[in-house]
């Protein structure tokens, strides 16, 4: 393979780099809290810089090929190798989980959730972070499942140590669930393995094999992908680990779970499963939009029957992933394309919201909406920030989440050639009802929590009148507007809204060329 | 610069910069409100000064762009083709082909410009004074300015994807504005529901740009290298012969939807009188003058789609004509008994956005863009009068019965104002009105929709008897409530304007928004005129509704219809051959027509014929002639509604007429009637109390039911199911059988475990290596049976 660049050591850098960080807090005393944080902190910064490094070697007019590839001989006994790569599809995912880490970082300076133990929380955020790079440039499938992998496990540790109530529950839930849609992914790539002749689990190799393979087979590999991705994704009806992973998780969990984790699905299958098994995405595809569009409008039910703030953002997730799955059902450019944004713009986007949920938590020691109300009095600028990003989450144009809501509805009209239109545009009428059930739910908690009067409760004027049954005057000394750290850690994420949403082709350049590539079997 | 310039076989059009810049207009708000939520509070004019600066810059560019425009239409020969000045910037791309934003200049897009800019800065004058001291005046601003951003910016697009982008922008600073007082539970839900109903209406604006695209896309780049999103594109191409009748009435259909619900047309018209919830100014901008049109504006905007897709002139009947005129009706009749000042007023907005709807459904596309011109100023007007009452002499009150009466002795510029543009409204000779809601009823006449004529001559007999009973109710008769001087209890108040002054210490209290609801420093006075701040938009907006009519006065010949030789796209064949896509600096690519041929005579094809050498950019438009005879029925009949109402009012509100007072409750057939006219139909009820309800609670909590019980149901049942199967496994097969090996690695794993969290990762590690191990088996089974 041709080497593109002579910067290949910048992914395996890039990635690894957070391990290094681990390693060397290890040394560090349990006690010395600060230390370890400020080495998590650098570690993830050094990380970011190695990333903005790539991001200026990168050759934006070649976005459509791999650059920095890097191969090594691994495990040679299964044919598997150590071979990496970053293209138009990787990258702004790549790049996104690098910004995310170190903001969730910063924001955990002074949030770390009960029970404390800082350094062990930091270490796990970095080693989730080698894992989520690591899956966005292995090109092996190996490689991949492993980094796949990887992220379960200190996910899996943050909710259940660091979670809520029922944090036992819903971390074991979510670790299984992934984990069986893992095996069932695990089988599919044995068997594409097996299935073009054992010689390597090279994506490219498969890419060029995996056509071969009868459809009737393909159909069968492509249904293990399809769960593994499924459940992560998640689609619908693979999706009710998600609700209780969300609400449990601590507000850093949260955020890099919405952020990235859930792409790692969808980014299976832009990767792996759809360019492989071209023939059998053609026969899943229309499958796949019926359960995408039905995961929109489920979704926003679900938000709508929501009591608890946090819950509701979770649900709201499996409504967007569904306009992401949309887009990738329908096998074209433009579907992908928006696609491949509306993943970068719901993790801004739903990451923010995951932000503020954790910051009124900290604040109000609840997420019930019926018990919040005048946000906008008490923290104005929170309230402020809550109400922008519930209007980035509808898709209001010039901001992220239009760019990649409009143009998977938009696609849905024309899916490729040989699926059913008919279909299709169907699927684009209720994605597009999908809609006002958005404005419907964001708005509704909107009023809610952040328009009319502070309930009684909370409100510091009438805490001598009704605060017998609760904390009193010391409840509401929690009640602050947003602080130092929130604003480090949000405002890039607040500026990146607004810039992709004002000038999108900043991504769209960047994408579309390796989307060409991606469904080069599909004739776009 | 000036390369932009199409020429004629002859002559070439002249451009200049104001033409070639005219994008620049939406970034000067868009810029004014990054400056005012940035810097505003500093200011000492708290951002209001951003904001007035940015609307003023942006009058003087479309001013600027007007004249130029002027200047480029007198130029050029009579019936020839105007080209629109268009540029594009690459915005997105798919498929390697570029999307583009920028700007598409011709006449309707300037005046919508002039409108907008210059009421938007007349409003945030008045605002200055009307929200003075209000806590969130800056946010106030910021919002009125994005708005102006919003719009300007769809005005000026180039292509759908932008519009859409100003359109919902729009749609936002409405939910900001409306929603401005929400402490107030009432406010916000009225934010809630105009924003959540036009973007039902939304539906059809998502839907019908993609039906549109796809269709358009491949013969658009073909022949002209605009993309299917591009107005000029889809408008050539509707008049080409080319669109499937299917695409295209699908997409005209669903883009009418969306105007439907901007533009409060039946039946998604329910949001824009509860929007009167914000403040005056914005009602009078957006909820009457500016945003309401933008449905209006996008049948005009992209007309040739409506025009194949609804087969105007082609036929009988059509959607468009249908919507428009059961909206004038209905609209009128819920003006009639309607308390509040301002929901008459938005009555009176929704049925005349029927009118224009109305017009363009039957061709009448001049008229009906002209009466969005004159509209504008007197309904801006008759709002800011409004204002200026409940500002001045009902204590913040709007209610006509309770707390008007007799107003004109106390405020004689506001009642002048009002009286004026009433008159407007109500098309009487010479006000401006006249000359635009008699041409489009003449118009609708002249195209063969003989009943929707008949409709709207019915609309024009409402419209100027609700006009006088409320102008009756709020200036004649005796002082009543506050009016009176009296004073009453806020909260028990209907429809209040309430605002107060206790800025510095209400911004982080709560409860001081109660108590100061509305107890201003001016609040014993009793009623008296308004200040300069307030009564001098008011004299400019009745000068305009006096006089814009002249701008294209029919009746005066030929020579008076300047509206129509600069505005009116001529529907003409302009030859394609030759196009230069010149590639500019940037990322700016434009798309240059070098040739426009002219063909002979008033009377081309487009519109009728598929144009054999060219394209078409426009219908050829058809024109009643004016004659006196009609306009004096139309007179006629407003006269009788302005002295029937007159009579009846005196009777009803002052005589007390014993057989008029009660006669609803006492007729039950009448009684019926009113009661389905208070309730507005029952729509509100259909909408809210079925619709919304049964979504937001049986429905929504019966799917996280299933969401719950079954979904989940199945997964904790096939966790438990594993488990006890583990369980089996574990006590029968592996610990008899395989012993030690997996015992030992299971200890490893949960030893190790158990640094973090001792309880659950042992369970973990087993159903791991079981799902693994099934995984492998199954493995095994797949390459078996498939090799």
């Amino acid at each position: 393979m041709e080497v593109l660049s002579d910067n290949n050591w910048v992914l395996t850098v890039g990635t690894f780099l957070p391990l290094v960080g681990v390693l060397i807090m290890l040394f560090i005393p349990k006690a010395d809290e600060a230390l370890a944080k400020a080495v998590a902190i650098i570690t993830a910064a050094a990380t970011l810089a190695v990333g903005i490094f790539t991001l200026v070697k990168f050759d934006y007019d070649k976005a459509d090929q791999m650059q920095f590839v890097a191969e090594a001989e691994w495990i040679s006994v299964i044919k598997s190798s150590y071979f990496i790569g970053l293209d138009g599809i990787s990258l702004p995912l790549y790049f996104l989980s690098m910004v995310i880490t170190l903001l969730v970082m910063i924001y955990s300076w002074n949030h770390v959730p009960s029970p404390g133990n800082a350094k062990a929380f930091f270490a796990l955020m970095l080693i989730l972070q080698t894992g989520m790079a690591g899956t966005f440039i292995a090109r092996d499938l190996v490689l991949f499942f492993v980094f796949f992998e990887l992220v379960l496990l200190p996910m899996y540790f943050m909710i259940g140590v660091w979670g809520g109530e029922n944090r036992q529950y819903a971390s074991l839930k979510f670790f299984l669930y992934t984990m069986f849609g893992s095996a069932l992914m695990l089988v599919a790539f044995l068997a594409l393995f097996f299935q073009t002749g054992a010689e390597s689990f090279s994506i490219p190799y498969l890419i060029e094999e995996g056509i071969n393979i009868p459809k009737n087979t393909q159909i069968w590999i492509f249904a293990g992908m399809f769960i593994g991705f499924a459940v992560k994704v998640p689609m619908f009806p693979f999706h009710t680990w998600l609700p209780d992973a969300h609400t449990q998780a601590p507000t850093q969990g949260s955020v890099i779970l919405a952020a990235i984790l859930l792409k790692l699905g969808t980014y299976g299958f832009v990767r792996i499963a759809i360019p492989i098994l071209p023939e059998a995405a053609k026969e899943w595809a229309p499958w796949i939009g019926l359960l995408a569009v039905i995961g929109i409008i489920y979704g926003a039910l679900g938000c709508l029957a929501q009591t608890d703030m946090k819950r509701l953002i979770a649900f709201s997730s499996v409504a967007h992933m569904g306009y992401v799955m949309l887009g990738i059902s329908t096998l074209t450019e433009f579907g992908m394309n928006a696609a491949m944004f509306g993943m970068v713009a719901h993790g801004l986007i739903t990451g923010m919201l995951f932000f503020i949920a954790g910051s009124v938590k900290e604040r109000y020691h609840t997420l019930e909406i019926k018990r919040l109300s005048g946000l906008l009095v008490q923290v104005p600028k929170l309230g402020w920030i809550l109400g922008f990003s519930a209007m980035a989450s509808l898709g209001l144009p010039g901001l992220a989440g239009f760019w990649g809501e409009f143009p998977a509805i938009l696609s849905a009209y024309q899916p490729a050639e040989g699926l059913p239109v008919g279909v299709f545009r169907t699927y684009m009428v209720i994605a597009a009802i999908g809609t006002v059930f958005a404005a419907a739910y964001l708005l509704w908690l909107y009023q809610r929590t952040a328009f009319g009067e502070p309930t009684a409760e909370f409100s510091s004027g009438h805490g001598h009148d009704h605060g017998h049954g609760h904390g009193d005057d010391d409840a509401h000394s929690d009640i602050h507007d947003v602080n130092k750290f929130e604003w480090i850690a949000w405002t890039p994420l607040l500026i990146a809204i607004v810039v992709f949403g004002v000038y999108p082709q900043l991504m769209f350049k960047v994408l579309d060329p390796a989307v060409g590539v991606t469904l080069k079997a599909f004739g776009g | 610069m000036s390369v932009v310039a199409a020429e004629t076989a002859e002559v070439v059009l002249s451009s200049g910069w104001f033409l070639e810049n005219a994008f620049i207009i939406p970034i000067i708000p868009a810029v004014a409100f990054a400056l005012i939520i940035f810097f505003g509070k500093r200011m000492p004019m708290k951002g209001s000064e951003f904001g007035i600066a940015s609307m003023v810059g942006a009058l003087v560019m479309s001013v600027g762009a007007g004249y130029q425009w002027i200047q480029r239409v007198n130029g050029a020969p009579e019936e020839a083709y105007i080209e629109p000045i268009i540029r594009t910037w690459t915005w997105w791309q798919n498929g390697g082909i570029p999307l583009g934003i920028g700007q598409h200049i011709d006449g309707l897009s300037i005046v919508i410009l002039i409108v907008v800019a210059f009421i938007s800065t007349l409003v945030q004058i008045y605002s200055t004074e009307y929200l003075h001291g209000d806590r969130r005046y800056t946010h106030f601003f910021a919002s009125l300015t994005l708005f102006s951003a919003g719009m300007l910016n769809m005005v000026v697009a180039e292509n759908m994807i932008q519009l859409i982008l100003g359109w919902e922008l729009m749609g936002l600073c409405s939910f900001m504005l409306i929603g401005h007082w929400w402490e107030d539970g009432a406010n916000s839900r009225a934010a809630l529901k105009a924003f959540f109903t036009t973007r039902t209406g939304d539906i059809g604006l998502l839907v019908g740009t993609s039906v549109l695209y796809f269709a358009a896309n491949d013969w658009t780049q073909k022949t002209l290298g605009v993309s299917g999103f591009s107005i000029r594109g889809l408008s050539a191409w509707a008049l080409s012969g080319e669109p499937s009748s299917t695409a295209i009435t699908v997409g005209a259909v669903a883009l009418f939807i969306a105007a439907i619900g901007k533009s409060g047309q039946f039946p998604l018209h329910t949001w824009l009188p509860d929007a009167m919830a914000g403040p005056t100014p914005v009602s009078s901008l957006l909820h009457s003058s500016t945003m309401v049109v933008a449905g209006v504006f996008l049948v005009a905007r992209i007309f040739p789609v409506f025009y194949e897709g609804m087969n105007i002139y082609g036929s009988n009947v059509n959607f468009i004509i249908v919507i428009g005129a059961i909206t004038i009706v209905i609209a009128a009749a819920l003006a009639f008994v309607q308390t509040d000042i301002k929901k008459v007023l938005a009555y009176s907005t929704v049925s005349q956005l029927g009118y224009m709807m109305m017009g363009l459904g039957a061709g009448a596309w001049l008229p009906a863009v002209f009466h969005i011109f004159t509209h504008a100023f007197f309904k801006a007007c008759l709002f800011l009068a409004a204002g200026s009452i409940s500002h001045s002499a009902s204590h913040h009150s709007f209610d006509m019965k309770k707390d008007m009466g007799g107003l004109r002795k106390f405020m004689p510029i506001t009642f002048g104002t009002w009286i004026v543009s009433t008159l407007a409204l109500a098309g009487v000779f010479p006000f401006s009105g006249f000359f635009s809601k008699d041409e489009i009823i003449d118009n609708v006449g002249y195209a063969g929709y003989t009943i929707f004529m008949w409709v709207g001559l019915l609309g024009a007999f409402m419209t100027a008897a609700y006009m006088t009973r409320a102008t009756y109710l709020t200036f004649f008769g005796a002082p009543r409530g506050a009016a009176a001087g009296e004073h009453h209890d806020e909260h028990d108040a209907h429809g209040h304007d309430a605002h107060d002054d206790h800025d510095a210490h209400a911004t982080h209290d709560a409860h001081a928004a109660h108590d100061a609801h509305g107890h201003d420093a001016h609040a014993s006075h009793g009623p008296r005129e308004s200040g300069p701040l307030i009564t001098i938009p008011l004299i400019i907006l009745a000068t305009l509704a006096m006089g814009s009519g002249l701008l294209n006065a029919v009746p005066f010949g030929s020579e008076w219809e300047n509206f129509k030789k600069w505005i009116e796209p001529r529907g003409q064949v302009v030859s394609v051959t030759g196009i230069d896509h010149s590639a500019g600096s940037h990322g700016e690519s434009r798309v240059i027509q070098p040739e426009a041929r002219v063909t002979a005579g008033y009377e081309s094809d487009c519109g009728k014929k598929t144009p054999t050498d060219g394209v078409c950019y426009a219908p050829q438009l058809k024109h009643a002639k004016f004659k006196w005879s009609k306009a004096a029925l139309s007179l006629a009949i407003v006269a009788a509604g302005i002295i029937i109402s007159w009579f009846v009012s005196v009777q009803l509100y002052t005589r007390r007429n014993k057989v008029l007072v009660g006669l609803t409750q006492r007729n039950k057939l009448l009684g019926a009637g009113y009661a389905f006219l208070v309730n507005k139909y029952y729509l509100d009820v259909l909408y809210e109390k079925i619709i919304v309800r049964s979504i937001a609670y049986p429905i929504s909590r019966g799917a996280y039911w299933i969401n719950q019980n079954i979904l989940d149901g199945i997964v904790n049942g096939a966790g438990t199911g594993s488990k006890t199967i583990a369980g089996w496994v574990y006590r029968n097969i592996d610990q008899r059988v395989v012993d030690g090996a997996v015992n030992k690695s299971g200890d490893a794993a949960q030893g190790a475990g158990s640094i973090v969290r001792p309880v659950q990762s042992g369970k973990v590690n087993q159903y791991g290596a079981l799902l693994f191990g099934a995984a492998a088996i199954g493995a095994l089974v797949l390459v078996i049976i498939n090799t």
